[in-house]
């Protein structure tokens, strides 16, 4: 069994060079890996994980998407912790359906957003080690992206990268979807086909560079049809 | 509270507290806190306590919160910011950046830190994200039951005072929440206000010799006493609340009513001032704020030099940057300048370096051709020739 003490925080081993003696101390967090990412586009909404759930050397397993479905408008990303993002999966989805019950309506992509929002923050003292993005349609039909910190600050995006990966794709849709940094560019509006591509060529990078990311892509589509999926592979090693 | 202290009776608070138990896997219980607030919005879980000191005398909020080992969270929360807050004589100015940072990378270019509170109250976070989002949110709630009970507006300093009182049972954790509030305190009832500016026109003929430029119609006495101090200007004018001039003379004079800035912390402290800047760039921008603040600045005068103390402190400051957000709030309420993007600004800048270095080198040029005119009997002159 693999010890979690031998793991330093962020799931990186740690260093076996003597140092002095060292205080072993439980933590309650790991670090499973994982890269999510969502763009909002006119009249739809992308949201794309890989499904590698690793622990510091080793792969717990290359299957384990990180896309919930939360209703037919909205899908959850969560990267992180695996253990805090199951809990917090199954705590959203007794809340929709009490929403559901006492309200009679689903609830809408930028109440589930405030209504994670104080879930997180309930927990200001322990957090849940996760961090989610939320991509869906709102009331009138556009695509939404919602972003979240661990302890609950968010705000509503077009596009956002979070997990293990994120801070190489980031800079990279800000320059493709934002057109930031580009001197006479044409904005043109994303359109869906092009932006499910640019989805998959970054995710194959990612999965080039970092090592938390691989095996399998899982891209859900959201548009006023209902939501699609797509599997495409990835790396492997 | 003494005698609790001396018997230690906060010490069982543990017993007497409603709380949901969920054991955990390791015997421990964990516990949600007695409720501080009767209506609090959140119930807050805690990990169980490592260490119980016995004899322990925890005061009256602390007790539940402070007292805990937080684990070692694996993450960074967003900090690293530059905003500001001043007051000159037609209201206030709120300005900040809008970086988001997480400990090297930025999590959001583009986040909003001056949040909008009510018509005349603007509120300058920084800090962690989460907790400003949060507490504004809570604030801007009991702002506006406090309206509702008692059919005026909260001044500022007593917003300050409220958010203080909210934040004291956190002390010692690490919520962070540096909050600015910025605002206009205006006193609905025109009674109170006009007695307070009757004697406020009288100090104010007499020290500073301006003009004054209200008349009281209710009161006679009024009248009489501009008349005697102050014969040039008497023109009538409507006794309303948004006077600028006598808005001035009563802030001035620590009166009810004027632009107000107010900081709050979450460690507690609470300040009052002129000019108050927070966080990781404000060294920068309190150089250029002292510089050039001046109680009778325009409207334009006070944005160009809020706009310019942003501007220098996100250029040295690595934790602040990409755009200023700049609110103007008045007797008539808060006012939003479009959002700047400052990179814009680099190359103006660059540009009128340039022109200063051409504007020099023709100065030189010119200095030198008159030098080399007026020595003609020099050889090198007549080389030039």
């Amino acid at each position: 069994m693999i010890s979690a003490q031998a793991y330093g925080e962020n799931g990186k081993m740690k260093e076996y060079h003597y140092t002095g003696p060292v205080e072993h101390k439980f933590s309650p967090y790991a670090f499973n890996g994982g890269t999510v990412l969502a763009v909002a586009g006119e009249d739809f909404a992308i949201v794309a994980s890989d499904t590698r759930l690793s622990e510091g050397y080793s792969i717990h397993s290359r299957d384990s998407p990180k896309c919930y479905k939360l209703t037919d408008t909205t899908v959850l990303g969560c990267s992180g912790f695996h253990g805090d993002c199951l809990t917090l999966t199954k705590i959203i989805d007794a809340r929709l359906k009490m929403y559901k019950h006492s309200n009679n309506k689903t609830m809408t992509s930028g109440a589930i957003a405030a209504m994670l929002s104080t879930i997180l923050y309930g927990r200001r003292f322990f957090p849940y080690y996760v961090y989610n993005i939320i991509g869906g349609l709102d009331e009138e039909g556009r695509g939404a992206v919602y972003s979240f910190d661990p302890v609950g600050s968010y705000q509503r995006d077009t596009y956002k990268a979070g997990g293990s990966a994120s801070a190489m794709l980031q800079p990279l849709l800000d320059n493709q979807i934002g057109f930031k940094n580009m001197e006479n560019v044409e904005e043109v509006p994303l359109t869906l086909e092009k932006a499910v591509q640019l989805v998959k060529d970054v995710f194959i990078s990612a999965a080039e560079r970092d090592v938390y990311t691989g095996d399998a892509l899982k891209i859900c589509i959201i548009t006023k049809e209902g939501i699609r999926e797509e599997i495409v592979p990835l790396r492997k090693d | 509270m003494a005698l609790q202290d001396v018997c230690g009776f906060l010490e069982t608070l543990d017993d007497i507290s409603p709380c949901t138990y969920l054991p955990s896997e390791m015997g421990y219980m964990w516990r949600t806190p007695f409720e501080f607030d009767r209506d609090s919005a959140f119930h807050f879980l805690f990990p169980p306590q490592q260490c119980r000191r016995k004899n322990r005398a925890p005061t009256l909020f602390s007790s539940a919160f402070s007292s805990l080992s937080p684990h070692q969270q694996p993450f960074h929360l967003s900090h690293g910011t530059t905003t500001l807050g001043f007051i000159f004589q037609d209201g206030v100015i709120a300005a900040a950046d809008t970086r988001a940072s997480c400990k090297g990378l930025i999590c959001c270019p583009i986040s909003q830190k001056i949040m909008p509170i009510h018509s005349h109250l603007v509120v300058n976070t920084s800090g962690s994200g989460a907790d400003c989002m949060l507490w504004e949110r809570i604030l801007t709630r009991e702002m506006r039951l406090y309206q509702l009970r008692h059919r005026k507006r909260l001044s500022v300093n007593g917003a300050a005072k409220l958010l203080s009182m909210m934040l004291h049972p956190f002390k010692g954790t690490n919520v962070c929440v540096a909050a600015t509030l910025c605002g206009w305190d205006g006193d609905e009832t025109q009674e109170a206000l006009q007695s307070c500016m009757e004697i406020a026109d009288v100090k104010e003929a007499m020290e500073h010799g301006t003009s004054v430029s209200t008349i009281l119609n209710k009161s006679a006495l009024g009248s009489e006493k501009m008349a005697s101090i102050n014969e040039q200007d008497a023109h009538a004018l409507k006794p309303t609340v948004s006077d600028q001039n006598t808005k001035n003379v009563l802030s001035t004079f620590g009166g009810w009513s004027g632009p107000r800035v107010c900081y709050v912390c979450s460690d507690g402290l609470q300040l009052k001032g002129e000019i108050i800047s927070v966080g990781s760039g404000s060294p920068y921008a309190y150089a250029v704020l002292d510089d050039g603040w001046r109680w009778g600045m325009t409207v334009d005068e006070a944005v160009a030099l809020a706009r310019e103390a942003v501007f220098r402190a996100t250029h040295w400051d690595a934790y602040s940057g990409n755009n200023v957000d700049l609110f103007h709030i008045t007797a008539h309420g808060w006012r939003r300048r479009d959002r700047e993007d400052l990179k814009e600004e680099y190359y103006r800048e660059r540009e009128r370096k340039k022109k200063m270095i051409k504007d020099r080198e023709k100065e030189r040029q010119k200095r030198e051709g008159g030098e080399l005119a007026e020595g003609e009997g020099d050889i090198y002159s007549v080389c030039c020739r």
